[in-house]
């Protein structure tokens, strides 16, 4: 079962190698729009310091979003996903791969960006650190919910725009324990019930939301 | 096409449901406004103006029950939906596809109630109070949910997959509820007390908000299954029991 | 005379009181008048199509 798991983590991770510019259109959506908050805002470095975790996790949020849609679209289109379906593996199994390689892909290069995008407004080093560990334990969250939504737009016209109002909405406690985490350690007061909170509901999403993601799998492909 | 002719001889099937949900509208629609017309009565009349709020408490009166019913239409939603997907009861997810447009309107009614009931009492239209904010994203939700009915052309994935949808929003609203609950005693500003005193409140004041909610309870039980009527002509235009009703209609 | 518009004032709440009955009113009574409107607009389409089949096949 296992080596089905890494089997499909080193598919997807293979497939995406060959389309690199995917992977850099996301992390480039999250750094601009990180970058355009203070041209909208004004430079004022300490307005610029309160709003960074809201910012950089509302980026986080939208280009996690915006990736999404790609986690299943490539496998439905050729047909894999539906062959994928019928091997005897459970599928939540495979969706764990699936999200594990998308969130490897999209996910990951966001959390090693968002230090640096961090800098621009001047956070402190033990914030930036802060930001760095909520958004290792929350976009993988991310992913993880956001694979329900992208599973149940499979083929729809529109997908797109109808993932960002199925999703969106359940992302939010991840939001607020992931910026509320980078808040509470800038204003002297610990961060780790935060982090606690966000790994928790890792911890509940990654038993529940691949169960969903293959009913909603199986109902999109039949 | 198989399922559909095993169904037929079932209790729940459409065709049965349907002019059996025709005989209860009226009886639900005459409670709802009996019960509402008590409510309104009271609510001008009988409760005496607050002490500190004066007469602009009176928003309470439809605020509360529509809240309360916006929630709790929610959860049947969630509880047809998988009923529905559980059983593949077509006529459960008919039901659940009916309820979500009444539990928007009340989450929408809740939502601008409490902006016309906040701009007297703490002088801003839009407070970002745990309450509002959970009923913010509860309408988001539904709205969610009818997007996604909407896009789907065929009605046994619109079906599942908007069951799926509920029942994962049903996980998530308490998660959601307690996260922007915490979030707002954490940022909670100078003065922004809500409501409060649930267990001061006048005994008059508690009874015409609970008729007031069963009024409105009727008010979607009779919405929802003239919707369900409407959902269910559309989606057995073809067949032949809707083919003989039109006919029987027209004489 | 006075009474009622002492009773439409609400107290100087006027504007936030009917603001909200009135909103609710308004949706309360909408929603069940655009299903009739539904129902019936389903039932002419079932009829005419009907009708439709019926002359084809005389």
């Amino acid at each position: 079962m296992l080596k089905v798991f890494f089997w499909i983590i080193r598919r997807d991770l293979l497939l995406a190698m060959r389309r690199r510019t995917d992977i850099f259109t996301t992390l480039f959506f999250f750094i601009i729009v990180v970058s355009l908050f203070p041209l909208g805002i004004g430079p004022e470095l300490d307005i610029l310091r309160k709003i960074a975790p809201g910012v950089v996790w509302v980026a986080a949020l939208l280009a996690s979003m915006l990736a999404l849609e790609r986690l299943f679209a490539v496998d439905y289109a050729d047909g894999a996903l539906e062959q994928m379906l019928l091997t005897p593996q459970p599928v939540s199994l495979l969706v764990i791969g699936k999200v594990f390689a998308h969130w490897l892909v999209t996910g990951a290069p966001l959390v090693v960006m968002a230090p640096l995008l961090g800098l621009q407004y001047d956070l402190s080093a033990d914030a930036l650190g802060v930001l760095l560990l909520s958004l290792l334990l929350g976009t993988p969250t991310l992913s993880l919910i956001g694979a329900i939504g992208a599973a149940l737009t499979l083929g729809l016209r529109g997908g797109g725009v109808l993932v960002s109002l199925l999703v969106l909405p359940l992302y939010i406690p991840v939001l607020i324990f992931g910026a509320g985490a980078v808040e509470a350690s800038a204003s002297g007061l610990g961060a780790e019930s935060h982090l606690s909170m966000l790994g928790a509901i890792l911890l509940a999403s990654l038993l529940l939301a691949p169960i969903a993601t293959a009913a909603a799998l199986r109902v999109s492909v039949e | 096409m198989n399922s559909r002719l095993i169904n037929w001889f079932k209790f729940s099937s459409p065709a049965s449901f349907y002019p059996l949900a025709g005989r209860m509208i009226p009886w639900f629609k005459w409670i709802a406004v009996i019960l509402i017309a008590i409510g309104l009565y009271m609510s001008f009349f009988v409760a005496p103006a607050d002490y500190k709020q004066g007469e602009g408490y009176r928003i309470i009166f439809i605020h509360v029950p529509a809240s309360w019913m916006s929630m709790f239409i929610y959860v049947v939603m969630a509880v047809w939906s998988g009923t529905g997907l559980v059983f593949n009861t077509r006529l459960s997810s008919m039901m659940a596809q009916a309820l979500a447009p009444t539990g928007a309107l009340f989450a929408f009614l809740s939502l601008w109630t409490g902006a016309f009931w906040g701009k007297p009492m703490w002088g801003a239209w839009w407070v970002w109070d745990a309450r509002l904010t959970s009923e913010l994203i509860l309408l988001f939700l539904y709205i969610g949910f009818m997007a996604l009915q909407g896009a789907i052309d065929d009605p046994r994935r619109a079906d599942r997959a908007g069951a799926i949808l509920a029942l994962v929003g049903v996980v998530n609203v308490p998660i959601i509820y307690y996260s922007v609950k915490w979030w707002n005693t954490l940022h909670q500003g100078a003065s922004v007390k809500v409501g409060g005193g649930g267990s001061s409140m006048a005994a008059t004041m508690l009874i015409t908000m609970l008729i007031m909610a069963l009024g409105f309870w009727a008010y979607s039980i009779a919405t929802t299954l003239s919707r369900a009527r409407c959902i269910i002509l559309e989606r057995e235009r073809n067949s032949t029991w809707v083919r003989e009703l039109v006919e029987n209609r027209r004489g | 005379m006075d009474k009622v518009i002492e009773f439409l004032n609400m107290g100087g709440y006027a504007l936030y009181v009917w603001g909200s009955f009135g909103m609710t009113a308004l949706l309360m009574l909408a929603e069940p008048l655009l299903l009739r409107a539904r129902h019936r607009e389903i039932l002419r389409r079932v009829a005419r199509i009907a009708r439709m089949n019926n002359e084809e096949r005389t």
